[in-house]
């Protein structure tokens, strides 16, 4: 038994590594400093890179964490302090059930709510969409977290005279700042994969763009571009970009990693 | 609770302070407007698929056809697609997950299984569009010229296996889908397993019965949890849209063969979204993705009932 169940894990690794492998192998033939600066060029050109992608890629991130930690932040705060009764029952019942909700559904939401009324695609619409998948990540990993904080802590806070706003912001949340902050880092690292959301709210754009207002690259969108197209040469283009993307993301995910585990020694 | 302790004492102190309510408030409000974005949701994707509904009304979801060019709109061979592919991928990934599980609670040493679980949990953090990515160009080309011929030429009178592949299909699908899922079903399953109380299988050792059986008990005293598990990972497979619009082969047909290609609701919207010429068009999409939400509601509700039902008490459960 320990044999064949090992096996399976073995078999789950084995997959991982499978892919990882293959990317890493993949995408470094293609992947230089001019891939990383330039923007892209017409096929058969030398020298087209994915800068325009990496800086939507930031900026759409930014814009999502601008909107989403903060609300995603305090609403968590909330269902940790004042929570524990039939209405924060509820809201955690929706908050969930968001979680589950497939972000297709979210880019079509926003594009309803967004993108037809303001009548054109722009960056702003796909920071909202990546904002709403990250908010119940971050509300329920706050909550987690703050639930952790010692209930003395409040108690020594209050019995000094603080406020409970002070207590909250100043004491609790400021103890559970590391776990929450590590919750945050993973949200990102979702956030940053996701295509689905942005195919109508963000759309893409050919050149580096700064503008929130006008449609906007990302790594994930030009990957799926690539990849539909006949051309071998935005295929390695394609391979190379996922390193990129799989790299920042793995990176995110190994940090949050050691620090949690630096934290609980 | 907390509220009880903080409410007494500033009010012994300061009859009138406003920061507190205005903090409790504000971060009422916060959580208010996540909580509520689900049924903004809803009532934004009903307003924008009325058009299909007073049109077809609830006969839009059995409904086969798909002709943009007509506006005659059904969603069932989308549903078709959704369902099978995601049956598929539970198929392959359910016994790997609780075999990956059972490693993980029963047999592993802690600082081996700690790090087995953090390696299959990073298969969930690779996006969706690199494993359609990868399905492309090594998973559906390693299919169609090394393991579907074989298949063909073994069960190639089921009406399962008929038709000539191109790697592009439903059963390609799956198997991409079995990947992304494994993480997530075996997180839930582990977690689930370790709320068993110990005393069950040590008990169960105790009276002579081998690992295997005392691992068995763990298994039945967790099942509804399992099951809430199961459920949480079909509800990722019905609503995964790159990885599987990417290898799925996108065409609206219901076709016994898995080897062929199909369609799922998912990747219907992903792919016909921004050419949908006309408002009919566009609100058999819109429609298409109330469809989906709506199941993926019901079977997230589902799930977690019943992992809740199993880990209520038994402190942190993966987040999923």
């Amino acid at each position: 038994m320990t044999l064949l169940t090992g096996l399976f894990a073995a078999l789950a690794i084995t997959a991982l590594i499978v892919i990882l492998g293959y990317i890493a192998v993949t995408g470094v033939r293609e992947l230089n400093l001019s891939f990383l600066v330039n923007e892209p060029k017409p096929v058969g050109e030398p020298g087209s890179g994915i800068a325009n992608a990496i800086v939507g890629t930031v900026i759409l991130i930014a814009i999502a964490s601008v909107i989403g930690l903060p609300i995603g932040i305090l609403g968590g705060l909330y269902l940790a302090e004042f929570g524990s009764n039939r209405f924060g029952n509820a809201m955690r019942f929706l908050i969930d059930t968001l979680t589950g909700v497939p972000s297709i559904v979210v880019g079509v939401f926003v594009w309803g709510m967004m993108v037809r009324p303001m009548r054109h695609f722009s960056a702003l619409a796909g920071g909202v969409s990546l904002a709403i998948i990250m908010l119940p990540i971050v509300a329920r990993t706050t909550e987690e977290m703050i639930r952790l904080v010692p209930h003395s802590m409040r108690e020594a806070a209050l019995a000094l005279g603080a406020p409970v706003w002070r207590m909250s912001l100043g004491v609790v949340l400021r103890a559970a700042a590391g776990g929450v902050a590590t919750g945050a880092m993973l949200a990102i690292a979702r956030i940053a994969g996701e295509t689905a959301p942005l195919l109508f709210t963000a759309l893409s754009y050919n050149y580096i763009s700064t503008d929130i207002n006008q449609p906007i690259a990302s790594l994930t969108y030009q990957i799926y571009y690539y990849a539909g197209s006949p051309y071998d040469q935005w295929h390695a283009m394609a391979w190379a970009a996922t390193l990129v993307l799989v790299g920042l993301i793995l990176t995110i995910n190994l940090v949050v990693r050691v620090l949690a585990r630096q934290r609980y020694q | 609770m907390t509220t009880n302790i903080a409410t007494a004492p500033s009010r012994l102190r300061r009859p009138i302070r406003l920061a507190d309510p205005v903090f409790k408030l504000t971060t009422l409000t916060f959580a208010l407007a996540i909580a509520s974005l689900v049924v903004l949701i809803v009532i934004v994707m009903a307003s924008d698929s009325t058009l299909t509904f007073r049109k077809f009304g609830f006969s839009f979801i059995w409904r086969e056809v798909w002709d943009p060019v007509r506006e005659d709109f059904g969603a069932l061979p989308f549903i078709y697609g959704t369902t099978v592919s995601s049956l598929i991928s539970l198929v392959i990934a359910v016994p790997l997950s609780i075999g990956v599980a059972v490693f993980l609670v029963e047999h592993a040493p802690r600082a081996l299984s700690t790090t087995i679980s953090f390696l299959v949990q990073l298969l969930a953090a690779i996006p969706s569009v690199v494993y359609g990515l990868w399905g492309i160009f090594v998973l559906a080309p390693l299919l169609r010229d090394s393991v579907y011929p074989r298949l063909q030429s073994a069960l190639g009178f089921l009406p399962l296996f008929r038709g000539t592949p191109n790697g592009l299909g439903l059963l390609t699908a799956g198997i991409i889908l079995s990947i992304m899922i494994v993480p997530i079903i075996t997180a839930v399953t582990t977690d689930v397993m370790r709320a068993v109380p110990r005393a069950q299988p040590e008990a169960a050792l105790a009276l002579g019965a081998t690992k295997w059986e005392a691992t068995r008990i763990v298994i039945q005293n967790a099942r509804s949890g399992i099951t809430g598990a199961v459920i949480l990972g079909l509800g990722r497979a019905v609503g995964e849209t790159m990885a599987v619009t990417m290898v799925i082969g996108n065409r609206p047909q219901i076709s016994t063969s898995l080897l062929d290609p199909s369609f799922t609701i998912a990747s219907a919207i992903a792919n016909e979204f921004t050419e949908a010429t006309s408002e009919v068009y566009r609100h058999a999409l819109v429609e298409l993705g109330l469809i989906l939400f709506v199941i993926t509601f019901i079977i997230n509700a589902m799930a977690r009932l019943l992992v809740w039902s199993v880990t209520r008490g038994h402190g942190k459960v993966a987040h999923v």
